[in-house]
């Protein structure tokens, strides 16, 4: 069994009309056994720019952590926020400093750029950034994610029905895996407000 | 085999854990003490490696104790388990420490807490949580019965129906169990489950002490 799928895990984020969304599963598990079903997976790396972890739990916790601190750096050499894009490169150097002992994270970025401009990526664990307009996913039920997505997803919503989307596809698919769900959190940004939400599951 | 449970009630946290040392198929003690008093307000229960458990925990009781000599005031709970969780994730990718924790404690402020942390240095901060071959029953047990406003008796009764199922259900059984509680007057030990006890035969024969000290 490959160690991303040690503890179990689905994230995925969309972009709607001036807004994204960015959604996890609560599970923490070791394999088969269940530890935990109130594990965040999703942080928050400014007020418009958030991060999806999917993958080994640890690594993720000890990502998330050296992130905070860099961009805590940057804020304080440079006096503003990230840009996502340049965020993005960040997680991409971060990730293949460690090209021979990787994390064991496939991360998924998700945030309102200038002019509200949203922005979402997802790296593989070494650090190859692929972007998209639409939407991205990750995790253990990555394959159902995709599906569910791809049949679910319209361009230009609004943050509504953007919410509902992304809800309806995490819910379904991590039905279809073992690894992860046990409850989904949905995090919406845009230009005005955040949205957080925890949606109860099937819990099986 | 070897089993930690933990559980946070409300004003206070029991941590349990076997007192077996084993290796391979052989118990070399029945009292060995795995769940350790970090400082006033702290116990941490550990399963792993047996050096390397000995080892780690001691390191980061004297790293509280210093912390607490340095700065008069001691390490809170979740600052004492994001310590060992940074502790555990350095040494993971250089040498690793086979190490499982459930880390409980009892803050003026939080009032009692309880963490998991895994030797691949996962932290969660959890009501319930197990470790080892006793796990398996002891999840599906705490899940059923726990309740977080329990009483340190419903707690420690919670505590001993997971101990009569390993004994029950789990080939490897351990004989010996010790009951922690941490709660505002500080961490101490509330019980001991014992079905022997490492006396030699004709001092405690082990029918008699068997049914003498059994709960």
């Amino acid at each position: 069994m490959s160690i991303f799928e040690y503890n179990g895990s689905a994230v995925v984020a969309m972009v709607g009309k001036n807004c994204f969304a960015i959604a996890s599963d609560r599970r923490l598990g070791v394999q088969l056994q269940t530890v935990a079903t109130d594990f965040q997976r999703v942080f928050k790396i400014h007020d418009k720019l958030y991060i999806g972890l999917s993958g080994l739990a640890t690594d993720a916790q000890t990502l998330y952590q050296r992130l905070v601190f860099r961009h805590k750096l940057y804020q304080l050499r440079e006096e503003r926020d990230m840009k996502p894009e340049t965020f993005a490169s960040l997680v991409s150097a971060l990730l293949y400093e460690k090209r021979f002992g990787p994390y064991f994270c496939q991360p998924v970025i998700a945030g309102l750029g200038e002019d509200n401009e949203p922005f979402i990526c997802t790296m593989d664990c070494i650090g190859a950034k692929e972007l998209a307009k639409d939407f991205v996913v990750s995790g253990t039920a990555s394959e159902s994610l995709y599906g569910a997505c791809e049949s679910m997803f319209k361009p230009n919503m609004e943050p509504e029905e953007l919410v509902e989307t992304i809800s309806q596809a995490l819910l379904s698919s991590v039905d279809r895996d073992c690894l992860s769900g046990w409850g989904g959190y949905v995090l919406l940004l845009t230009p005005t407000e955040v949205q957080e939400r925890v949606l109860k599951a099937r819990m099986d | 085999m070897e089993c930690v449970i933990g559980v946070v009630g409300r004003d206070f946290a029991v941590v349990a854990a076997d007192t077996s040392a084993v290796q391979s198929i052989l118990v070399h003690k029945t009292d060995e003490d795995k769940v350790m008093v970090l400082d006033s307000h702290k116990l941490m229960g550990a399963s792993g490696e047996p050096g390397d458990r000995v080892q780690f925990t001691e390191y980061i009781q004297k790293n509280l104790h210093l912390y607490q000599f340095r700065n008069t005031i001691p390490l809170s709970t979740a600052a004492t388990a994001n310590f060992t969780r940074g502790e555990l994730a350095t040494a993971l990718r250089r040498n690793p420490y086979m190490v499982n924790v459930i880390l409980a404690g009892y803050d003026k402020d939080v009032g009692a807490s309880m963490y998991y942390i895994d030797y691949i240095a996962t932290l969660h901060k959890i009501d319930k949580g197990a470790f080892g071959y006793g796990s398996y029953f002891c999840l599906s047990l705490m899940d059923k019965l726990y309740h977080p406003d329990m009483t340190v008796e419903e707690a420690v009764d919670l505590v001993d129906k997971c101990i009569k199922e390993i004994r029950l259900r789990l080939v490897v059984a351990p004989q010996n169990f010790v009951i922690k509680v941490v709660d505002k007057d500080g961490a101490k030990v509330y019980a001991r489950r014992e079905y022997i006890s490492d006396s030699p035969p004709d001092a405690a024969p082990a029918t008699a002490s068997a049914t003498a000290t059994e709960a």
